[in-house]
């Protein structure tokens, strides 16, 4: 079956391989589990930023704030009101969707720039609720004691091991979710949308309203996956809202690959990875990332997935994914500002 | 009484600061077409580089700020031409994204080399001036005179040079500038350039009030950004009437409402602008 | 009639780009808007696809009244347009972009996708299907796995109507489809909107080109400073007097002092 030797498929299938065997590969070293389980989580969170981001083409600047609301809702909801995981969980999911949702509803009549600077405030707003209204959020104290799930019969999640595989449930939920988008009527509004807002409109597509739910949804993954570092890190501060956890996000993505399906996975495994070998670098590590995002984006702005996709041949080539433009194929057709006339 | 005169001081002063740091962001804005998320990183430079030539070079004060517009400038051409220049193709997203990567660095070389606490700068003019009952510290006198008069030097540039003319007309129709001989590349790095000066400058006039340190941007960010939005994206007087609008609105209620009053009302007039006319007061209007 | 238009305005701060223009776009026909350079053509042509909002009068579509209606339900509504720099996804190949033209009448959403529905499975078999028809249609089906930017700007305007087709529209508005195009293109183009039209698609297209226009029109409206100055067959308009002076007046305006 020579689609089982599309190059693309081998690779997703050792990566799964890859992601399921980690444990006993790292066979006891509960710190490398660690990171990994930490950078599958944010990997969860790049999912979401791909969705409104990679796919629709606007930059959310908020989605560390999301991020940050879910993990305080799991954070707060399991410590000072002695709730379940499993219940503080799922506020958490709802709570950060009525928010995307809520700021949506300005956000769609936005777009580009003003999305941009719209999100901006938004994402600092939430930062200064967190950080002054300390009755509720212990502002700079922290929140700590944040529950692990509940066990599900024998399923104990205190162990790093089965932490580390319900995380994975949900990374290979948001994949797949996001393949499934990209071969969807739904996905190629969004890749329409973020490709020319004019040629959109032209085919029908409700721009507004897509934007809006591609936003929603965004800030539901970032509060689902917020949730889950709350609990797998027991701890939790003011900055797991702040700018710099969208900004990480951000990276991982732009490394992965924007618009793509393995992108935030593979974003997120290498930026760990890179972190954790060149720990002597961890005082400049902001020095450093600044310019590796200007490089990114000037020079590589399908990042790593993009390239490799560039690599496989035309034959094996899935006929509905969709990367990032080539940006000087992009200029030639596309006028600067869909300017109509 | 006396206090309202003092707060509108204090209101005019901080409209001096915002004004200067808005004309330069929604110039950018105007000729590149993006917003530069980087531009309170870049205040938050300015004041640093201010307070290194007072403090460490002894320079006197007013050569300290224009020392530090100028290093500013010159960073602003090397920005453009290493990170915009290159990206002029791509979609305004990457700009975007660029900008943000160039605040963190920015941000994290500021910390590293001055660390992540509060600085305080000596104010290099002491004692107030007594105006109507109320006590108004010579610093924001010398805000509002400076501001005033680099805003009337700006626009003197703008109108009669012929660099500040090349932006008017590449603001208002880039491919028919282009058409007239005008050089984008050279407006876009004057343009960077002017923005990035004028935010130095007020970011050196600021200093000795507030305290220094790594964030002072960020906040700083927002409002300037809720200035243009209220102004209208690229609109020179929407700037100046935002600028001082807003600063107003923000003094006034932090003095007769409260503290948080204050910075709510930043956000407040941001997210009622984006919900009611996004185009601003001065925008071009929407094309439908 | 397909297409009726009254007292259609647009004003755009201190200029009237369409002012009053009555029109009527009978169905099953081929109706060109012509008018020197600056008569508001493009402008009236925007207000028909919705991407402008008009000012002043009605647009009524197959009985329906449309005026003022956004363009993603315009579409909805039946009426597809091309754009005059031709506007395609760069980045993806033909067949999705002709995928994308879909998507306006699909029957499944996100959640069917997502958990793969048969629903889902349906929509996207028969929107395959659709799309290479189209294709087909246009002459562009060899060029399925290209990717839209690197073709021929001619390949493009053919890649662009399938996307517009594929939409389900009753009525296409063609945005100067000859442009930049030589005689034998303009020809071939010509020969397709014969073909649309007689699958029963109203075509309605703004031209510049009048070897184009006298060819394939059935009826020409033309246009002058905003107005409407003459309705007619190919044979009439070519001998309006008013016709002939709007464009020979246009031309002494270009070459001498604007009045």
């Amino acid at each position: 079956m020579m689609n089982r030797l599309n190059p693309r498929f081998l690779g997703v299938a050792l990566i799964a391989i890859a992601l399921l065997v980690a444990p006993f590969a790292f066979s006891g070293q509960q710190y490398l589990l660690r990171v990994v389980t930490t950078a599958a989580i944010y990997a969860i969170a790049a999912y979401g930023l791909n969705i409104i981001l990679g796919l629709t083409g606007q930059l959310s600047l908020a989605h560390g704030a999301f991020f940050g609301v879910g993990a305080y809702v799991v954070g707060l909801l399991t410590t000072d009101y002695d709730w379940s995981f499993w219940a503080a969980f799922l506020v958490a999911i709802v709570a950060t969707t009525v928010l995307g949702y809520v700021s949506g509803l300005i956000a769609l009549r936005t777009q580009g720039a003003y999305f941009a600077i719209f999100t901006m405030a938004l994402g600092f707003l939430i930062f200064i609720v967190v950080t002054r209204w300390e009755s509720v959020t212990h502002a700079h104290s922290g929140v700590s004691g944040v529950k692990f799930p509940e066990n599900i019969g024998p399923i104990d999640f205190t162990k790093p091991t089965t932490m580390y595989y319900f995380v994975l449930l949900f990374l290979a939920g948001a994949a797949y979710t996001t393949h499934a988008l990209l071969r969807s009527s739904a996905g190629r509004s969004l890749v329409a949308i973020r490709t020319s807002e004019d040629l959109a409109k032209s085919i029908g597509v409700n721009v507004a309203v897509s934007k809006q739910l591609a936003f929603t949804a965004s800030a539901t993954i970032a509060g689902l996956a917020g949730g889950l570092f709350a609990s797998l890190n027991g701890f939790i501060g003011p900055d797991s809202a702040g700018i710099d956890r969208t900004f990480e996000i951000l990276l991982f993505l732009l490394i992965g690959g924007m618009g793509t399906v393995m992108g935030p996975i593979i974003g997120s495994l290498v930026v760990a990875f890179l972190f954790e070998t060149l720990q002597d670098l961890e005082t400049y590590r902001f020095i450093v990332l600044g310019p590796i995002i200007v490089l990114l984006v000037i020079f590589a702005p399908r990042g790593i997935v993009g390239y490799l996709n560039e690599l496989v041949p035309a034959r094996f080539k899935r006929r509905d994914t969709a990367t990032l433009a080539d940006p000087v194929a992009t200029a030639a057709s596309n006028t600067k500002k869909d300017e109509v006339l | 009484m006396t206090l309202f005169v003092q707060q509108l001081a204090n209101g005019l002063a901080l409209g001096g600061i915002y004004c200067l740091a808005a004309i330069g962001l929604t110039l950018v804005f105007g000729v590149l077409g993006f917003p530069n998320l980087a531009h309170g990183a870049l205040y938050m430079l300015g004041a640093y580089l201010t307070f290194f030539f007072l403090t460490d070079v002894g320079m006197p004060y007013v050569v300290a700020i224009l020392a530090a517009a100028l290093v500013l400038a010159f960073l602003g051409v090397v920005l453009e031409r290493l990170v915009f220049h290159p990206l002029r193709h791509s979609p305004h997203t990457h700009h975007m994204i660029a900008t943000v990567g160039v605040m963190f660095f920015l941000i994290a070389v500021v910390q590293e080399v001055w660390g992540t606490g509060f600085l305080r700068m000596k104010s290099p003019v002491e004692g107030q001036l007594s105006v109507l009952g109320a006590q108004v510290s010579w610093q924001r006198i010398i805000i509002i005179f400076t501001a005033v008069v680099v805003m009337l030097l700006l626009t003197l540039f703008l109108k009669r040079s012929p660099h500040g003319q090349a932006i008017e007309a590449i603001e208002q129709d880039r491919t028919g500038a282009a058409l007239v001989g005008i050089n984008p590349s050279m407006v876009s790095m004057v343009t960077f350039a002017v923005s990035l000066a004028l935010v130095a400058i007020a970011a050196g006039l600021v200093a000795p009030i507030n305290l220094l340190s790594p964030g002072m941007g960020e906040s700083l960010n927002l409002t300037v950004f809720a200035i243009i939005i209220l102004g209208g994206l690229g609109s020179l007087p929407g700037a100046i009437i935002g600028g001082f609008t807003i600063a107003i609105a923000e003094v006034m209620a932090a003095t007769y409402i409260s503290v948080g009053a204050g910075e709510a009302a930043i956000f407040v007039i941001l997210i009622a602008v984006l919900a009611i006319k996004p185009t601003g007061l001065f925008g071009t209007a929407a094309q439908r | 009639m397909l297409l009726q238009v009254r007292g259609l305005g647009k004003h755009f701060g201190g200029l009237d780009a369409v002012e009053d223009v009555d029109l009527d776009v009978p169905e099953g026909q081929i109706t060109a808007i012509i008018g020197p350079n600056g008569a508001g053509k493009s402008t009236l042509f925007n207000l028909l696809a919705g991407f402008y909002r008009p000012t002043s009068g009605t647009v009524t579509f197959a009985g329906k009244d449309i005026t003022g209606m956004k363009p993603h339900r315009t579409v909805r509504e039946g009426i597809a347009r091309t754009f005059q720099t031709t506007k395609l996804f760069d980045d993806s190949t033909v067949l999705d972009n002709v995928l994308a033209g879909c998507v306006v009448r699909s029957k499944s959403n996100a959640l069917d996708a997502v958990f793969h529905t048969p629903r889902h499975r349906r929509d996207e078999r028969v929107s395959k299907v659709k799309a290479l028809e189209e294709l087909e249609f246009v002459g562009a089906a060899h060029l399925r796995d290209r990717l839209a930017s690197k073709l021929p700007q001619e390949a493009q305007k053919r890649v662009s109507m399938a996307l517009a087709l594929a939409t389900e529209p009753r009525l296409l508005l063609l945005d100067e489809p000859a442009a930049g195009t030589t005689d034998e293109e303009t020809e071939a183009f010509g020969e397709l909107i014969r073909q649309i039209v007689a699958r029963g698609i109203t075509v309605c297209l703004v031209e510049h080109k009048m070897s184009m226009v006298m060819n394939v029109a059935d009826q020409i409206v033309v246009l002058d400073h905003g107005q409407r100055i003459a309705t007619g067959t190919p044979a009439e308009i070519k001998s309006n007097p008013l016709v002939i002076e709007a464009y020979l007046g246009a031309n002494t305006d270009q070459a001498g002092t604007r009045s």
